[in-house]
C-alpha cells in the first residue's frame, strides 16, 4: 500500500491525485490496497466526492461511469448513484454505494476510507 | 382502467409493474409467470452464476421497495391463450384472468438444435432445458438450465459448445475458467457476423483462440452421437468431438405460441416476435408488448426488430406502460415523436474482456476503429451508414464507450417512431 498511510485503526487515507489532474467532470480511481475497496473519486462541478468504486449491482468500475450533476450512471448498466449519499435512484442496482471524505491539502487530494464494514 | 396483467415475470415483467405504479396506476396488477420463481436475473447464469460465485439469492430481481407494488403473483403457471374479446387471459392450471390492458413480456427460450432430439417446437410452456432425449445436451435460458450445467462442468469435460454467439462464447469462456477442456463449433463462417458484422465477429472469434479454445467455422453440426448419454458431435464435413457434455447455444425463439388466436397472429407471423411501435403498442387495443417476445418497429431500419437486449426489458416497459395507459393503440404512433424506447444496447463478458455495443447496425455500415487497436483486444469501433454513426462496439473501453452511446442515444431520441 505504497499511497496509503493509516491514521488510526479505523481509517485509511488514500492519496488519489493532484488536483490539476482532476478537472470537473473528470473521476479518477484509487486502488486502495489488500482487503480495502478500491475508491472512485468525482470532480462535480468543483465539488469533489468519493465512493466506492465499484457498482453493487454487478462489477463495474463507477470511475468509467457518466457524471452528471451529483449523479454517476454506472458503464454497464446504467445504474445511478447519488455522489453525496451513495444511494441508488433506482434499478438494477438494490443497494447503495459508502461514500468517503475527500480532501484537498497542498494541491494534493486524499480520500479518507472508513475501515470496511463488509455488512452491506 | 381497473385491472392489468403482466404476461410473463421475469425482468420485463418486474419493470412493467414497476412502471405502472411509478405512473400514478392504483388498479389490480397480475403478474403470471411460467417459472415457480420469483423474478430473477439471467446475464449472470452464463458467467459468475455458472462459475459458482454468485449465488441464486444473488441473482434475485426483487427488492423490499417492491413490497408496496402489491401485486398479485400467478407464478408457476404459463399462459395458454389470449381471448382479445374482455381480454381474457387463460392459464395452464385451468385458471383465467381477466383485465383491461395486457402487457405481454413472455421473453424467450432458447433454440434447441434441429433434428437433435430438444424440446423446440413446442408451446410456450415447454421447458428449455435442453434435449427431451439425449442427457448431457445442454441449452442455458433458466436458473436450472444453469444448474444443470453448473453440474455437468463440475464433472469434468470434454464440452463441445455448438454456437458460437454470446451465449456460447460466454459458456466457453467460463468452463475454460472451471478447467474444462472446451470446443466451440460454428455454423457460420464468422461467429457474431449477424450482431458485429463480419470485421468485429472476427476480432471477438479470436478472444477464443488467445486463450487456447479451438473454435471451428463453418461447419454444421450433422447429428449428436451416443443414446441415452451424450458421447459426442459429428460435424458436417465427418469431424467427431468427443463429448461429456453440449451446450447449444443457437439463437432464442420469442414464446409467441400461446397467442394464436388472438388475433395478433391474424395480421403477423408471431415467430418473429409480436410487432408493436416505437412504444410498445400492439395490434390489440389494450395490449402492448415488451422484452424478449416483443418485436419493436425501429424507424433507423425501417423494421420490427426483436432485440433481446437486457437493457431493452428494463427499460421499454416504461415506454409501454405509458402507451397502455393512454389508451393510445399502434395507429396513434406515427403522431408520437420521439416516445420510443431505448436506444438497444447489450454488452457480454468472455475471458476477462467486456463488450459493449449500442446502436442499429445493418450490413452495409461501414466500421472504423475510433481508439485503441483490436490487436491489444482493448478498443473502440463506430459502425457508420451514409457517414453518420449507427452503432459502437467497445471491447475493455467503458469510459469512451459510455461517450458514444450518449451521443448515439442523443440522436436516437430525436428520430420520430
Amino acid at each position: 500500500m505504497e499511497h496509503s498511510e493509516t491514521l488510526t485503526l479505523e481509517d485509511t487515507v488514500l492519496v488519489a491525485c493532484r488536483i490539476e489532474d482532476l478537472p470537473p467532470g473528470e473521476s479518477v480511481r484509487v486502488e486502495a490496497g489488500e482487503g480495502t475497496d478500491a475508491v472512485a473519486v468525482f470532480n462535480a462541478d468543483g465539488e469533489l466526492y468519493a465512493i466506492d468504486d465499484t457498482c453493487t449491482h454487478q462489477d463495474a468500475s463507477l470511475a468509467d461511469g457518466w457524471l452528471e450533476d451529483c449523479k454517476v450512471e454506472c458503464p454497464l448498466h446504467a445504474a445511478c448513484f447519488d455522489l453525496r449519499t451513495g444511494m441508488p435512484s433506482g434499478p438494477p442496482a438494490k443497494r447503495p454505494v459508502r461514500t468517503h471524505r475527500v480532501t484537498v491539502e497542498d494541491g494534493v487530494v486524499r480520500v479518507h476510507v472508513a475501515a470496511p464494514v463488509g455488512a452491506y | 382502467m381497473r385491472s392489468v396483467a403482466v404476461v410473463g415475470a421475469s425482468l420485463a415483467g418486474l419493470a412493467a409493474a414497476r412502471a405502472l405504479r411509478a405512473q400514478g396506476y392504483d388498479g389490480r396488477i397480475t403478474l403470471i409467470g411460467d417459472e415457480p420463481r420469483a423474478p430473477y436475473d439471467r446475464p449472470p447464469l452464463s458467467k459468475d452464476f455458472l462459475l459458482g460465485r454468485t449465488s441464486a439469492e444473488e441473482l434475485a430481481l426483487g427488492t423490499e421497495d417492491d413490497e408496496p407494488l402489491d401485486l398479485d403473483w400467478r407464478l408457476g403457471t404459463a399462459a395458454t391463450g389470449l381471448d382479445p374479446r374482455g381480454r381474457r387471459i387463460t392459464l395452464a392450471d385451468g385458471g383465467e384472468v381477466r383485465a383491461d390492458g395486457v402487457v405481454l413480456a413472455t421473453g424467450a427460450r432458447a433454440r434447441p438444435l434441429p433434428g437433435a432430439g430438444g424440446a423446440g417446437t413446442g408451446p410456450a410452456s415447454d421447458t428449455a432445458s435442453g434435449a427431451g432425449g439425449t442427457a448431457g445436451v445442454h441449452t442455458l435460458r433458466t436458473l436450472d438450465d444453469a444448474l444443470a450445467l453448473r453440474e455437468a462442468l463440475g464433472a469434468g469435460g470434454p464440452l463441445v459448445v455448438v454456437g458460437a454467439g454470446f451465449i456460447g462464447a460466454e459458456v466457453a469462456s467460463t468452463a475454460l475458467a472451471c478447467g474444462v477442456d472446451v470446443t466451440v463449433v460454428e455454423a457460420l463462417p464468422v461467429p457474431l457476423a449477424g450482431p458485429l458484422g463480419p470485421e468485429m465477429g472476427a476480432v471477438c472469434a479470436g478472444l477464443h483462440t488467445d486463450h487456447g479454445v479451438p473454435l471451428l467455422c463453418g461447419t454444421p453440426v450433422r447429428r449428436l452421437l451416443g443414446d441415452a448419454r451424450v458421447e459426442g458431435v459429428e460435424l458436417a464435413d465427418g469431424t467427431v468431438l468427443p463429448a461429456a457434455a453440449v451446450l447449444v447455444g443457437i439463437g432464442s425463439l420469442p414464446n409467441t405460441e400461446w397467442l394464436a388466436g388472438s388475433g395478433l397472429d391474424a395480421t403477423a407471423d408471431l415467430r418473429g416476435g409480436v410487432p408493436t411501435d416505437g412504444r410498445g403498442a400492439t395490434a390489440l387495443p389494450g395490449v402492448v408488448a415488451v422484452g424478449d417476445c416483443a418485436a419493436a418497429y425501429q424507424p433507423d431500419t425501417g423494421g420490427h426488430v426483436r432485440t433481446e437486449h437486457w437493457t431493452d426489458a428494463l427499460r421499454q416497459p416504461e415506454t409501454a406502460v405509458r402507451a397502455l395507459l393512454a389508451g393510445a393503440d399502434a395507429q396513434d404512433a406515427q403522431d408520437a415523436p420521439g416516445a420510443r424506447g431505448p436506444l438497444p444496447y447489450f454488452w457480454s463478458e468472455q475471458y476477462g474482456v467486456r463488450l459493449q455495443f449500442a446502436g442499429t447496425r445493418r450490413d452495409g455500415d461501414t466500421v472504423r476503429v475510433e481508439a485503441g487497436d483490436p490487436e491489444d483486444r482493448s478498443f473502440l469501433a463506430v459502425y457508420e451508414r451514409d457517414g453518420s454513426p449507427t452503432a459502437v462496439l467497445g471491447m475493455d473501453q467503458p469510459k469512451q464507450f459510455t461517450r458514444w452511446r450518449r451521443q448515439l442515444a442523443a440522436r436516437w431520441a430525436a428520430v420520430a417512431t
